[in-house]
C-alpha cells in the first residue's frame, strides 16, 4: 500500500520516502481512529523495507504536531462503560499502540519527526520513536500527564530515559512543564532547529542525504545505536493501567473535559 | 536592561502581530485571553514567542493565574 488516506492520517511513498501526515482536527488527538489507520501503516512497514530508506511524520494542521491522547474519546469511555470493562479497554488500548510505537521504533527505515507548535503527550511520544526530531521554532513540547494523575503511557518515559538521561525525564515529568525548541536542542532532544514553516522541507533534505548510503549499513547502525527499552516499556503500561482505577484519575478527566477554564492546559 | 513598560510594549507588539489585532486596541491591564480571544494552547505560543524574542526561558507554572499584559511582563522581566 504506498499511498492512503484516512480520516485522522494519510501517507504516500515518494522517491523512497514514506511521508505519513497527521491531520485530525483539532490537534491530532491520538484516540482509537489514529490508533486503527496507525496500525495499518505499521502493518505495511515491513513492505516498504525494500522500497523505502526513510519515514517523515509531520503535521498538516496549524496547531502543532499532536496535543496527545484523545482525552474527551477516553473521558466518555470510562463515563459510559462499567468500570471492569473501562479498564480492560484502557489496557488493550494502551498495548496497541505500545505495538505501533515500538514498530515505528525498531523499524530499519530512518525515521524523522518533522514538529512545530504543540508536541504534547502522546504527540511527543510519538516524536520519541523517531531517530532524528527536526522541530521549526513554534515548536513547544510538554508531558502534561500528571496534571491528570497518570504518566505518559504511549512509552514516553523509557524512550526519553534512553536518548537524555533520567535527570531531564524527571524535570519534564514531574512539573509537567513545557519547553521551547531552544531548550530542546539544548538537552539534546532536537537535531535540527529551523525557520517557522520550514521544518518539512529540512526534513525532506535530510531524507534526500539518507538515500546516499547503503541501508543495511545504516539498519546495523540503528540497531546498535537505539536499543528498545521492551522491559521497562511493559512495566509502564502496568503502572498506567493501575493508575487509571484510581478515582482521582477520573475525576481530574473530567475537570478537564468539563472545563471551560481558558487555561486547562497550563499546571 | 529594559524598563518594565518597555517589555509590556514589547509584548504588546508581539501578542499585536502573532493574533493579527490592531496594536493601539490592546492596553496592559487587559486580559489577554478575552482581548485576543485565545485559548491555553494559543497563549503557549505566545509564549514560546515572548522566550524567543527576550530571550528566556520561563516555566509556564510560572503563569497559573496569569491573565493581563502587565503582570505577563513582571514575570518576564524577572528573568531577563
Amino acid at each position: 500500500m504506498h499511498s492512503y488516506k484516512g480520516n485522522a492520517i494519510s501517507w504516500e511513498l515518494v522517491d523512497g520516502v514514506i511521508e505519513l501526515a497527521l491531520h485530525r482536527e483539532p490537534c491530532n488527538e491520538m484516540g482509537t481512529l489514529f490508533l486503527s489507520e496507525l496500525e495499518r501503516l505499521t502493518a505495511a512497514l515491513p513492505s516498504f523495507e525494500e522500497s523505502a530508506h526513510a519515514l517523515i511524520i509531520y503535521s498538516r494542521l496549524a496547531c502543532g504536531f499532536s496535543a496527545g491522547g484523545d482525552l474527551r474519546e477516553l473521558y466518555q469511555g470510562i463515563r459510559t462503560t462499567e468500570e471492569k470493562t473501562a479498564l480492560e479497554g484502557i489496557r488493550d488500548f494502551h498495548q496497541r499502540i505500545h505495538r505501533a510505537m515500538n514498530a515505528l521504533d525498531a523499524t530499519s527505515l530512518t525515521t524523522l519527526a518533522c514538529v512545530h507548535g504543540i508536541v504534547f503527550g502522546g504527540g511527543f511520544e510519538l516524536a520519541l520513536t523517531c531517530d532524528m526530531i527536526i522541530a521549526d521554532k513554534t515548536a513547544r513540547f510538554c508531558f502534561p500527564e500528571l496534571r491528570l494523575g497518570i504518566i505518559p503511557g504511549f512509552g514516553g518515559i523509557p524512550r526519553l530515559k534512553r536518548d537524555l538521561g533520567n535527570a531531564v525525564v524527571r524535570d519534564l515529568l514531574l512539573t509537567g512543564r513545557s519547553f521551547n525548541v531552544t531548550k530542546a536542542q539544548q538537552i539534546g532532544l532536537v537535531s535540527q532547529v529551523v525557520a517557522e514553516g520550514a521544518a518539512l522541507r529540512a526534513a525532506r533534505a535530510t531524507a534526500a542525504q539518507l538515500a546516499k548510503f547503503d541501508r543495511r549499513t545504516a539498519a546495523a547502525a540503528k540497531k546498535f545505536i537505539k536499543p528498545i527499552p521492551y522491559e521497562e516499556l511493559q512495566q509502564e503500561i502496568d503502572i498506567v493501567c493501575d493508575l487509571y482505577a484510581r478515582p482521582t484519575v477520573q475525576a481530574a478527566l473530567r475537570k478537564f473535559v468539563e472545563s471551560t477554564d481558558a487555561q486547562p492546559y497550563l499546571p | 536592561m529594559r524598563t518594565h513598560e518597555q517589555t509590556t510594549d514589547e509584548i504588546l507588539d508581539l501578542a499585536a502581530a502573532q493574533f493579527k489585532v490592531p496594536r493601539e486596541s490592546l492596553s496592559p491591564d487587559d486580559d489577554f485571553f478575552k482581548k485576543l480571544g485565545i485559548n491555553s494552547l494559543q497563549a503557549l505560543s505566545l509564549l514560546t514567542r515572548l522566550e524567543q524574542h527576550f530571550n528566556v526561558e520561563l516555566p509556564d507554572y510560572e503563569l497559573q493565574g496569569v491573565t493581563d499584559f502587565r503582570t505577563l511582563a513582571e514575570r518576564i522581566q524577572t528573568r531577563l
